[in-house]
């Protein structure tokens, strides 16, 4: 055999060792997750309201409640972002002070521990705006902390879109805006997916904001007022500070990642529709 | 030749462009015949496609890139910032090097521009997508797949689905840049059969590196060239007199593979 053979083979194992030990990680989490907390997952545990600190009884509320602060997250940054992402990619001029000032900016923030975003919103929605603890003023912390993520992978999908796009559309006498829906939106479609994906993981899977601004009561939530628990401050209340509270958090636990999973199939799925209406990928 | 009435369609007069303040074309006088096929010929880099550009205000794209002179259409200065570029790029429209349909269906990317013009009615979209589909021979082709992706069709067939795209808003005239030279001979032998075939119908102003289709296609000729660094409009006139006696030694030496 050839020494450039051996090299070839050697790089084929080497890539092959590097993705069987990702995926072992990943099923190894998975799998101990499965095996502690499954068996509790019934749909009795998912509709009933918590007991004894969350050592029994279910997650109902909680659910509910990361759901609200979830929606609240999402409606906010959603619109917001888009428009930024648009702002950014189509009319700040590529080296203009403005668009770097503002990119830096939002790749500082994309950093910024979550701690920090949780007395950012404390102080502004609770106190400032007087919300309190609320769904509120959680899912606009949320919001906060999402939106560099989200404007930066929508802006690269929208420059990704080849710029012969704009040309054409300008060609034809199509106005920016309608070139901007109708050609471009759906050509940096799975960069906003992709944004949308890690800012929904970021947000399903905070803590330290969340118990600053949403605050941890395990009731029913009646209105986007009232404090809320999120599943992930479940988990961390139930490991951290309930003696006996293990197997509830490894059921909530799997509760939160199934949610994961589902959230970005769903994401993949709208996505993939709403592709297959307006653009037809091959 | 037949349909070109010989009047003027557009007069460029001393128009100029300069990007950030370097001037890549000056002084350039050029009047396009209606109805009628104008090559614009000239080695690399002595701005054709920036001439091109100037037409329909494409330039406006390009930052840092400045308009001198007069483009005359209709009566009015095309270079005037009020000039509606809406109307202005219905009726001049432009074929690239590079085929770019959208990243849409075939039928979208007929129907999109026509629906930006305000054409709703969806039987008459359908009609134009099929006439003006047929009006560059891809109908067959196509027919049974007009929702799937234009990306998927090859590169000539690209190219006519754009041709297509711009004849469907009945342009009166059409810019062209090199729209065969990404082709493979026979693809870009049928895109120049149907450059041919607008003759009369629509005036067209061709860029093309191919003295032999220049030769084919053009009823006009004009050549610039880069001196100074900067683009100059060097001859024009018509094809026939233009390549049989060149009244200019460059346009001479051009021709016969001297230079260039
Ligand atoms: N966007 C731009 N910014 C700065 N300079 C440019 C730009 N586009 C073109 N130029 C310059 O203007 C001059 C003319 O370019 P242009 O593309 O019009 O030439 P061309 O004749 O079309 O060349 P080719 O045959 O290679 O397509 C060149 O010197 C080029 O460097
Ligand atoms: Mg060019």
């Amino acid at each position: 055999m050839s020494r450039g053979r051996a090299a070839d083979r050697l790089l084929a194992l080497a890539v092959w060792v590097s993705v069987l030990a990702v995926a072992a990680v990943f099923f190894w989490i998975l799998g101990s997750l499965l095996w502690s907390g499954m068996g509790r997952v019934t749909w009795a545990f998912l509709t009933t309201a918590p007991r004894d600190a969350g050592r029994a009884g279910g997650i109902g509320p909680i659910l509910v409640s990361t759901l609200l602060i979830l929606g609240v997250c999402m409606a906010v940054s959603l619109p917001l972002g888009l428009g930024a992402a648009v702002l950014l990619s189509e009319f700040a001029e590529a080296g203009s002070l403005f668009g770097r000032a503002v990119r830096r900016s939002l790749d500082v923030l994309a950093g910024v521990p979550s701690i920090v975003f949780g007395l950012f919103g404390t102080a502004l929605f609770c106190q400032a705006l007087g919300l309190g603890y609320s769904i509120f003023a959680g899912g606009l912390t949320l919001a906060c902390m999402v939106l560099p993520i989200l404007i930066r992978a929508t802006e690269e999908g929208f420059r990704s879109a080849p710029s012969e796009y704009r040309r054409a559309a300008a060609a034809l006498g199509m106005s920016r805006a309608s070139a901007l829906w109708h050609v471009l939106l759906p050509a940096a479609a799975p960069g906003l997916l992709v944004g949308l994906v890690l800012g929904m993981g970021r947000a399903l899977a905070e803590t330290a904001a969340l118990l600053f601004t949403s605050g941890y009561v395990d009731r029913m939530p009646e209105s986007l007022l009232d404090s809320a628990r999120a599943l992930s401050i479940h988990i961390y209340d139930l490991s951290m500070n309930v003696t006996g509270g293990d197997p509830n958090a490894c059921a909530t636990a799997v509760v939160l990642v199934a949610l994961l999973l589902a959230v970005n199939g769903l994401a993949a799925w709208m996505t993939g529709r709403w592709l297959s209406r307006r653009v037809l990928p091959a | 030749m037949s349909g070109t009435d010989g009047s003027t369609f557009l007069r460029m007069e001393n128009l100029g462009l300069a990007y950030h303040g370097k001037p890549a074309l000056e002084g350039v006088d050029l009047e396009i015949r209606r109805g009628a096929i104008t090559a614009l010929i000239g080695p690399s880099g002595c701005g054709k496609t920036s001439l091109l550009t100037c037409v329909n205000r494409l330039i406006d794209l390009v930052p840092g890139a400045r308009a001198k002179g007069k483009v005359e259409f209709q009566g009015r200065d095309v270079l005037d910032p009020r000039a509606d570029l809406f109307a202005l790029r219905k009726r001049i429209g432009m074929l690239f090097q590079r085929p770019n349909p959208f990243p849409l269906s075939i039928r979208r990317n007929l129907e999109l521009p026509l629906r930006e013009h305000g054409l709703r009615d969806r039987a008459e979209l359908a009609a134009t997508v099929e006439r003006t589909l047929r009006d560059v021979a891809l109908w067959d082709e196509v027919k049974d797949r007009l929702e799937k992706p234009a990306l998927a069709l090859s590169g000539g067939q690209q190219q006519r689905l754009c041709l297509a795209r711009a004849l469907a808003l009945e342009p009166e005239a059409m810019l062209m840049d090199e729209p065969c030279s990404a082709l493979d001979p026979l693809a870009s032998g049928a895109v120049e059969d149907l450059i041919v075939s607008l003759r009369g119908r629509v005036t067209v102003l061709i860029v093309t590196h191919n003295l032999a289709q220049a030769r084919r296609i053009a009823d006009d000729v004009a050549l610039l060239w880069l001196q100074d660094g900067v683009g100059r409009l060097i001859e024009r006139g018509p094809a026939a007199a233009f390549f049989a006696q060149p009244k200019e030694e460059i346009t001479r030496a051009y021709l016969s593979g001297e230079r260039g």
